[in-house]
């Protein structure tokens, strides 16, 4: 693949420039493998900027490649590594990002995933093997071998750890996609019929009845626009939460697919913004670039220092007015539970409502005991349970309202 | 053409104090005929750099500061519908002679973007604050400042006379698209380093010895290095260097008292006060040479 396009005057460059041309198409695949957004245009003149004698450096061709090159702080801060292993033969390292390593197996939250997503049901893993603590032996292949139309509405009500046979989970999967579809559509059709002016538009009153000489027959009023509902997914993929994460990463795939505004994060001992890697159309693919982001996944959950880098790092970019930060989490926190408070006081100051979503809320005996939770639920404005299909759709009504 | 040390030269007789990187950008902006996207924290000097490029080219700055909400006829062009109302009311005759006349020139507003391409000499077109402006309009301005025309469908379209050398900032409060991005040369401005940070309130505060430049550098970057919400911005820093030179310190160290009292102009915000106690601004000031 020739990256550099048909430069002007090919045939008239010499061989060296001709070699120098090679170089760099390789180079500029090496910036695409790096995650640069690198087009057609950008390899011309790039080309251009070679013939021109910027090569003569290479300390200034360095810092002219790299602003061509780089489209935002992560790659700006990258740059000078990738472009000194590729030019000078100095050894960095130069994928920062490798696609689909052996530890998405290690992970047991993300097993059950790739699973579903990557075979039609083929496996014979189940996926979720993993014994919950508290309960009676796991029911798997009971229900799972039910048939004919009663399965699918049974599936709504059955606690996700419940779900047993691969065919169920990917079941449950389509459907926490298709949810987050249908709340995305309802959302945006309330959205519109609540929009009505309010305020008389002078100056386009005038423009719309300059035909009738001036006289305001027609009035324009103006409306304020409503911006879309932002939704932040804040997953919790501790080892506590396991058995769940996997349908709830579904969901949140889903969320991010549909809604025009969305951005999700991951976190356990630390936090990860997986919006990029979510984009990926293809559920199972998207999980391979996941797995690494959620390296770690098992151990503590750190959730006030997670919330601490999310205000301190992403919180300005992500968050606006209208938007709802949704926190999928057991609350059940191994740092500080004093720091988890203040933090979650900052974020209730910034956004307009908090969702806290905890998927052992509907335990039986289950009550908010876990120094974490005390620490945050006064900040939090919904506290739900989601550990079933219909108590997440459950949520509908309420984002829909705000 | 200039080359990068030329231009590093012209902006630091213009007083900013740019680093290498800056001027092989702003030399790149000429040669590729591409627009400058900044990025970096409120307060790096962002803003400065349009205004820096434009003594340099010793041509007109023309700024437009997104908002949300901002639209095409804020932005681009509207037409002086009082104006054409009265010679609507003026004129008697024929509804042709009239069309013809309303919808010229004359009555046309210019708003910035306009103006920016109707120019003999190519001005500098600062586009301040993007991510603040909507989606929508990000992308009406990806179509100008690929194409440099504009259509007006009263009139028909208008092509640039000159192209201007455009500058973007942003300060990170919304994720630009890829396209805009892809458009445009990049550079992160970043706080500057000790040194220059002393060039700049040398070049910019009368009064300011090279000593106590030096110093109020140091102590700054001491600052930042601090755990704070808010990090003091170059601006804050000249802020407080005027404070200081108006209060006669000579060398800070002789005065720890006024040091940790004029904090206010580089702490904004509650929590920052709280945590840079007098102990705290003492132990800075104890590492500042």
């Amino acid at each position: 693949m020739s990256c550099c396009g048909p430069t002007p005057g090919f045939e008239e460059m010499d061989e060296v420039s001709r070699l120098l041309s090679g170089r760099l198409a390789a180079f500029l695949r090496t910036l695409r493998d790096n995650g640069f957004a690198v087009g057609l245009s950008e390899g011309q003149d790039a080309a251009a900027l070679v013939a021109s004698g910027y090569a003569a450096r290479s300390g200034l061709l360095r810092s002219a490649f790299k602003h061509l090159f780089s489209a935002r702080k992560s790659d700006w801060d990258k740059f000078d590594g990738i472009f000194d292993a590729f030019w000078l033969g100095k050894r960095v390292r130069s994928r920062s990002m490798a696609i689909g390593s052996s530890n998405a197996a290690k992970n047991p939250s993300l097993k059950g995933l790739r699973d579903a997503g990557g075979t039609q049901g083929g496996t014979q893993s189940a996926t979720d093997q993993v014994p919950s603590p508290d309960d009676a032996p796991p029911s798997r292949g009971g229900e799972g071998r039910m048939e004919g139309a009663s399965r699918a509405e049974n599936l709504g009500e059955v606690d996700f750890r419940k779900l047993a046979d691969p065919e169920q989970v990917a079941q449950a999967h389509e459907a926490a996609a298709s949810l987050a579809k249908i709340m995305r559509t309802r959302l945006t059709r309330r959205d519109m019929a609540r929009r009505r002016g309010y305020r008389l538009d002078l100056r386009r009153t005038i423009h719309r009845n300059i035909s009738h000489g001036g006289v305001p027959i027609s009035l324009v009023k103006r409306q304020r626009k409503d911006k879309p509902l932002r939704l932040i997914v804040l997953l919790d993929a501790s080892g506590s939460m396991s058995m769940y994460t996997s349908v709830f990463l579904r969901f949140t795939h889903g969320v991010l697919d549909e809604f025009r505004e969305a951005e999700a994060f991951l976190f356990h001992t630390r936090l990860a913004h997986v919006s990029g890697a979510m984009k990926e159309k293809d559920a199972a693919r998207a999980l391979d670039r996941l797995s690494l982001l959620a390296q770690g996944a098992g151990g503590g959950t750190k959730i006030g220092e997670s919330l601490q880098t999310f205000n301190r790092w992403h919180a300005a970019r992500v968050i606006h007015s209208r938007s709802v930060v949704m926190i999928v989490s057991d609350g059940y926190e191994t740092g500080d539970a004093d720091l988890l408070g203040r933090e979650m006081a900052a974020l209730s100051k910034r956004c307009r409502r908090i969702v806290w979503l905890n998927p052992m809320m509907a335990w039986e005996g289950y009550t908010p005991e876990a120094k974490g939770i005390r620490a945050a639920l006064p900040f939090v404005d919904l506290y739900a349970p989601a550990n079933t299909l219909k108590s997440l759709s459950a949520l509908e009504p309420y984002l829909a309202r705000l | 053409m200039k080359d990068r040390n030329e231009i590093a030269e012209a902006l630091a007789a213009s007083g900013y104090i740019a680093d290498s990187e800056l001027a092989t950008a702003i030399s790149l902006m000429q040669r590729l005929r591409r627009p400058l996207l900044l990025e970096g924290e409120a307060g790096v000097g962002k803003t400065e750099v349009a205004k820096a490029l434009s003594s340099v080219h010793a041509t007109e700055l023309i700024r437009l500061q997104c908002y949300e909400g901002l639209d095409q006829s804020s932005a681009l062009y509207e037409w002086n519908y009082q104006r054409q109302l009265l010679a609507i009311q003026a004129h008697r005759g024929g509804a042709s002679s009239i069309e013809d006349q309303i919808f010229s020139e004359k009555y046309l507003l210019e708003r910035p973007l306009l103006s920016a391409i109707r120019r003999d000499k190519p001005p500098v077109l600062l586009i301040d604050e993007i991510d603040r402006a909507d989606d929508e309009f990000e992308a009406f301005l990806l179509e100008l400042l690929s194409d440099f025309q504009i259509s007006i469908p009263e009139l028909g379209t208008i092509k640039a006379i000159s192209i201007p050398h455009v500058v973007l900032t942003s300060n990170g409060t919304r994720e630009l698209s890829d396209a805009l991005r892809r458009r445009c040369l990049y550079h992160y401005v970043a706080y500057p380093d000790v040194e220059r940070e002393a060039r700049i309130i040398l070049a910019r505060i009368n009064g300011a010895s090279a000593s106590l430049s030096l110093q109020i550098a140091r102590m700054v970057e001491g600052i930042r290095k601090e755990e704070l919400r808010k990090a003091p911005g170059v601006g804050e820093t000249l802020d407080w260097a005027a404070a200081l030179v108006g209060l006669d310190v000579r060398d800070l160290h002789d005065e720890p008292e006024t040091v940790h009292e004029t904090l206010m102009c580089l702490l904004k915000t509650q929590e920052d006060k709280a945590r840079v106690t007098r102990e705290v601004s003492e132990r800075i000031l104890g590492r500042v040479a």
